[in-house]
């Protein structure tokens, strides 16, 4: 089953539990988190004062169905602030438990032959599995290797390879073994893996403030300060002109004032952003991690799998001169026969040559090690060995033999255009040279385009040489890029990056990432990676798919972006609402002020009555957009300040103009 | 052919092209590098270095710097209190003044000190010549300090600079004798040759046309007048201020006096620019500056130039447009530029009754005063602008999905909570200020009657304009208000205090604090704040922010008194 990604908003179910959700979270202990809901919360509380006091006989307050409806919208308000939040953590929540799912009760074969249940295993318990066998948790393999069907969390149905040792030995609970048997250790406790961790964020429990919420919440808390001066000098002034004003119009016009709109929305935002990261299968361990992705200057990927599809291929075969071509090409799979690798495999593809076509007699296979950097095979008197040109130069060399200019050339030209040269040599005398090629995604380039305009520097990272490297980069549109890296190498650039000022992000899953990826501002970790790059990663990508970083960005940026578009759209409603309010208040005993009522509403009441209404019902319609988030182009900061400011700046001014209006018409109708 | 558009125009025009000059050789000073006066001042320089005891050389961090400012303002504070309290038995006075009471002595030193120069005290009348030099001492020393602590948050703002923000002391003398002195040599000498006395003598007998002998006060005008202007501190020698003859004799000296006002707060920006390397950007602030500026200008020059509806009503013609209040000299157009240019600088100095002015020209007025950053004070309108530009960074950035940075530093939770402070600061000053003095008048009218020559609308206004004047350290009053009392006087020798001390500690900690943070070089995802775009947003953030605050307050005084003429 793939995790849910209906893009349907408003579910019945999420719906009804987000309706229960609003009223539980109207107690004051949670209300005062925010402090601009907090003020329309106590704004109502004191309404509800008025509506009893008119009731016990006060008769300068205005009638009692005027000021109950002001109560009641101001109730609505607080309802509606709250239901935005609560659906959108019920949409994460949602979201976490088809997750969680995968993982509910499995019996859990423990190495010592009991079975005990999946929530029974503690931290470094080892259990077995076999084919058939729904892995319990999460763990790492310590003995063998097996096929696992993953798409319960990944959504991809091929199964993949896990094995003990090496970098893909994580396991995850709820996949499920389709051959072989392993051993696993327990990594997490119950309750304590990167899921439990996300769910905890979307719940509220563990959430924390970014620091860019924090910040916003200053800026709304500055707004709200002055307001409260607004409203409070309000009553002196209103003294000196001798105008009586009501509690009902003093209370209105400071919930219409204050940032209600991105108030009540902003949690929810908050929420969405890690919502948006889940559906695309990334686990993150804080919020902050989310916001800054969006902050990247500097994004290190790995050519393979990333920028290159998988690994590559043989191309060619390139004998030297005076030897034939048969010859060489029977002498390249001869070489390849033990080699299980990909490249290995498509030499023999390649040549088009059942190797057991041979008559060879007791082979033996030569295994690559790093210190030869060949591999190859022994029969009879023959020695044929295939590697890395400058291996294979000292083998040749070191045997007193002469190693061929024309090699050296043809080496230099495939590395040049990309390609990685094989050498092979028989009895260390140089055969010819195999080519292999990279094949380059397509729409890589296009990608790396897009985050160009965005600003970010993309750095490919490759164990290939110089030459080559460089031709794939200028080939893919990278930046930048590490060759023949080793772990420190990267480690060695992202420090470089980060005294310069800028904000690195990278991906990784072997355990020898997981410095870097500690050291990355933005670390993602394959999933199955191991338990060390995990950990000292801040997101866990469930696909395990290397370009998911740049999705990843956008998230993060779509987050802030949706956060700064509603704040100006909130801020920029103040001005049709003074339009609408203040005439409202001081008609009466200044009818000069007509002149501002220039939306020519129908009374005091109807304006102060639409005005409130208008700032409620915009939360619940601008629900859609925060959880969506604002669409992210990357057309340069300065073209999309200008879009923005125009679509939610103007559009914020001339709004509620229109709404209001709208609202008058109706209500007056009915008073 | 009607000359007076031309000549706002003409005005404007000569202080932009001084200005640009100026504003280089100000950035020079502030860097340290080669100018023309080095071989006047440089000696000068060193005798107040050896007479301070200072070493030009010690870098400050900026709490040094704010320690150094307060400590000098202090100082100087106690000595003026102690001058215009016992001036009736010092030496200067051949009018024979008496002293001042301690409330109006409080309110008139905070005045100077706080380049507000609010004047609840005449000067003919009020004060001594050894009074009036001692305040024009002050308006040296409250400019310098404004120039030097702009300084340095533009040392702050360089790149890659944390921690290299000079010496307060030495930036503060170079300010004075480099900047202010020349400048106020120059000009006092020009107002001296047309016509502003410049004396020590006492009044002096002149027989008028009536043939009546009327004794004219006089005294070393010429110099108080060109500092006063400079320095945007506006403090006139005389009670009427600028529309006295002898401080602004003629329409030429009307001009000198109106590209003073406006040249150093220009200069700054200029001289920002070229402390930064950043001229674009300078360019980008003083376009804003500009509009901000033109939207408050126009409709000022034109309403007072087609006169007043309820005297057209009455049947009067009114081909000068509205004359009431101004000069004869000047016209409405000038004095109309003046209004809006003594208000949107800081200045105060005022030559024509702005009581008088038509209704929208009055809420002008106090709109230059409630934005308090087109141009602004000397020094100080440049640190008001900077607060709406780091609002405007950080509302911009998130609308780009970027964590909001200035000039390579990030802005974060902390300089927004010092900018949200001091952005809330004026507006609480000023509608608490107001709230009071209204809240006293509608409870007990009779025992506050003195207060208010005009009721309803207009009274309103007076105190609103007498609060947001003491708020924005302009000092220019509405007049109409009786405002020599210890209310008075108290109120807004508080108001005055803390609205020029918060004011420069904000932004002096922001640039602090930005500076000692990590800088991150530009890339494309950057927001440029250079561009024209980015301008818009920090005038947007400026007029919202003006519009929100003060839109109920300007609509029971400027504006209902608008619809009820109109």
């Amino acid at each position: 089953m793939k995790p849910n990604t209906n893009n349907k908003l408003f579910q019945s179910a999420l719906v009804q539990e987000a309706l229960k959700q609003s009223f539980i979270k109207l107690s004051p202990v949670k209300m005062f988190r925010n402090p601009v809901m907090f003020m329309v919360w106590i704004g109502t509380l004191v309404m509800a004062g008025v509506c009893v006091w008119i009731a016990a006989g006060e008769q300068k307050q205005g009638s009692l169905l005027y000021n109950l409806i002001v109560t009641l919208v101001l109730f609505i308000t607080l309802l509606f602030a709250n239901f935005a939040e609560a659906i959108a953590e019920a949409r994460g929540k949602a979201q976490a438990d088809s997750l969680r799912k995968t993982r509910e009760e499995t019996p859990a074969r423990l190495e010592n032959g009991h079975t005990v249940s999946s929530s029974q295993l503690k931290k470094g318990d080892i259990f077995v599995c076999e084919a058939g066998d729904v892995i319990p948790s999460d763990g790492e393999i310590i003995e063998g290797l097996a096929t696992i069907d993953e798409s319960a969390i990944t959504g991809e149905s091929a199964p993949v390879i896990r094995e003990a040792g090496g970098d893909k030995s994580s396991v995850t609970g709820g996949t499920k073994v389709l051959s072989d048997k392993i051993k696993v250790k327990v990594t997490t406790e119950a309750g304590e893996s990167f899921l439990d961790k996300m769910i905890a964020l979307v719940e509220g429990a563990s959430r924390q403030k970014t620091p860019n919420e924090i910040a916003l919440t200053i800026l709304l808390a500055g707004f709200t300060l002055v307001f409260i001066i607004v409203t409070v000098t309000l009553k002196p002034f209103a003294d000196y002109a001798q105008t009586p004003i009501t509690v009902a119009a003093f209370i209105s016009l400071f919930v219409c004032l204050i940032p209600t709109t991105i108030g009540g929305l902003l949690s929810a935002i908050g929420i969405a952003g890690m919502d948006r990261a889940l559906r695309a299968n990334v686990i993150t361990k804080s919020g902050k991690a989310v916001e800054t992705a969006g902050d990247i200057d500097v994004l290190l990927l790995d050519k393979t799998g990333t920028i290159t599809i998988g690994n590559r291929k043989a191309t060619n075969f390139y004998p030297v001169h005076g030897i034939g071509e048969q010859y060489f090409v029977k002498a390249a799979v001869l070489s390849s026969m033990s080699d299980e690798t990909p490249e290995g495999k498509s030499i023999i593809e390649l040549a088009g040559i059942n190797p057991s076509n041979y008559q060879i007699n007791q082979p033996r296979f030569i295994k690559f090690t790093a210190e030869t950097r060949s591999s190859g095979i022994d029969f009879d008197e023959v020695k044929i060995r295939k590697g890395a040109s400058d291996a294979m130069r000292n083998l040749v060399e070191k045997a007193g033999n002469h190693y061929p200019q024309e090699t050296d050339e043809r080496v230099k030209t495939i590395s040049s255009s990309g390609g990685t040269p094989l050498v092979v040599a028989e009895n260390e005398k140089v055969l010819g040279v195999i080519e292999l090629q990279d094949i380059i995604k397509p729409g890589i380039r296009e990608r790396f385009e897009r985050l160009r305009k965005m600003g970010i520097k993309t750095v490919m990272v490759t164990g290939d040489n110089p030459l080559t490297a460089k031709y794939i980069a200028e080939k893919a549109g990278v930046d930048d890029f590490i060759a023949e890296a080793k772990p420190e190498d990267k480690m060695n650039y992202i420090r470089k990056e980060q005294a310069e000022g800028r904000l690195v992000a990278m991906m990784g899953d072997g355990t020898n990432d997981a410095p870097a990826l500690a050291q990355a501002d933005v670390g993602v970790a394959m999933n199955s990676g191991t338990q060390a790059a995990k950990e000292a990663g801040n997101m866990v990508d469930l696909d395990n798919d290397p370009t998911k970083l740049i999705e990843v960005v956008e998230i993060g940026k779509q987050l802030l972006m949706t956060r700064g578009t509603l704040t100006t759209f909130s801020i920029a409603n103040d001005v049709a609402k003074y339009f609408a309010i203040v005439p409202a208040l001081f008609i009466a005993s200044i009818p000069a002020l007509q002149g501002l009522n220039i939306m020519r509403l129908h009374s005091p009441e109807t304006a102060i009555l639409s005005a409130v209404i208008f700032n409620a019902i915009i939360i619940p319609m601008l629900i859609p957009l925060a959880l969506k988030g604002v669409a992210y182009k990357p057309i340069g900061a300065s073209a999309l300040l200008r879009r923005n400011l125009l679509i939610y700046g103007l559009g914020g001014v001339i709004v509620p103009f229109i709404g209001i209006k709208l609202i008058d018409i109706l209500v007056s109708v009915f008073i | 052919m009607n000359t007076e558009i031309p000549g706002i125009v003409l005005m404007y025009l000569a202080v932009v092209i001084l200005a640009l000059p100026l504003g280089r050789y100000i950035g020079k000073i502030f860097c340290h590098e080669k100018t023309w006066s080095d071989c006047i001042f440089n000696p000068v320089d060193k005798l107040f270095y050896k007479l301070g005891g200072i070493n030009p050389a010690t870098e400050m961090n900026w709490k040094k710097h704010l320690a150094a400012l307060l400590s000098i303002n202090l100082v100087w504070f106690l000595i003026a209190m102690f001058v215009l309290t016992n001036m009736s038995w010092l030496p200067l006075n051949p009018d024979h003044n008496p002293s001042m009471s301690a409330d109006l002595a409080f309110n008139t030193a905070i005045s100077f000190v706080t380049n507000t120069n609010l004047q609840h005290y005449s000067g003919e009348t009020g004060l001594s010549y050894l009074g009036q030099l001692s305040l024009m001492l002050w308006q040296f020393i409250s400019a310098g300090c404004g120039i030097a602590i702009a300084g340095v948050v533009f040392m702050a703002m360089k790149e890659r600079n944390a921690g290299k923000l000079g010496n307060f002391y030495c930036l503060f003398v170079r300010s004075c004798t480099r900047i202010l002195f020349p400048l106020a040599v120059v000009l006092s000498l020009l107002l001296l040759f047309n016509g502003t006395p410049m004396t020590f003598k006492g009044k002096t007998l002149m027989t008028s046309l009536q043939g009546d002998s009327v004794a004219v006060s006089r005294g070393p005008v010429a110099a108080f007048v060109a500092i006063k202007q400079l320095g945007t501190n506006g403090g006139g020698f005389f009670g009427p201020n600028s529309t006295h003859p002898l401080e602004n004799p003629s329409y030429f000296t009307n001009i000198l006096e109106t590209v003073a006002i406006f040249l150093i707060p220009i200069a700054m920006v200029f001289a920002l620019g070229y402390v930064l390397k950043r001229r674009k950007l300078a360019w980008t602030i003083f376009v804003v500056m500009t509009v901000g500026f033109l939207l408050l200008l126009i409709p000022t020059v034109v309403n007072e130039m087609n006169g007043n509806p309820a005297i057209t009503r009455m049947g009067i013609g009114q081909p000068m447009g509205s004359i009431e209040g101004k000069e004869v000299r000047f016209g409405p157009a000038a004095s109309a530029y003046w209004a809006i240019n003594t208000t949107v600088t800081s200045n105060g100095s005022v030559n024509a009754m702005h009581d008088s002015l038509t209704p929208l020209s009055g809420m002008n007025a106090l709109l230059g005063m409630m934005v308090n950053c087109f141009y602004g004070g000397v020094g100080v309108g440049f640190l008001n602008f900077y607060i709406f530009i780091i609002l405007a960074v950080f509302i911009s950035g998130l609308m780009v999905g970027r964590t909001p940075e200035f000039l390579g530093k990030k802005i974060e939770a902390k300089e927004m909570k010092i900018a949200m402070i001091i952005a809330l600061l004026h507006p609480f000053l000023i509608l608490t200020g107001t709230a009071m003095s209204s809240f006293l008048y509608a409870h007990a009218p009779e025992t506050y009657a003195g207060w208010l020559n005009n009721p309803g609308y207009h009274g309103f206004s007076e105190m609103l304009y007498e609060f947001s004047s003491a708020s924005a350290n302009n000092g220019s009053g509405f007049e109409g208000l009786g405002d020599n009392t210890p209310f008075w006087n108290i109120a807004c020798g508080i108001v005055m205090l803390v609205a020029r001390y918060l004011p420069i500690i904000g932004p002096v900690a922001i640039a602090g604090s930005l500076a000692a943070k990590k800088y991150v070089p530009e890339s494309a995802g950057t927001l440029k704040t250079d561009t024209a775009t980015f301008g818009l947003m920090t005038f947007a953030v400026i007029a919202i922010v003006a519009a929100l605050s003060f839109f109920p307050a300007l609509a029971l005084g400027p504006i209902a008194e608008y619809f009820s003429i109109y």
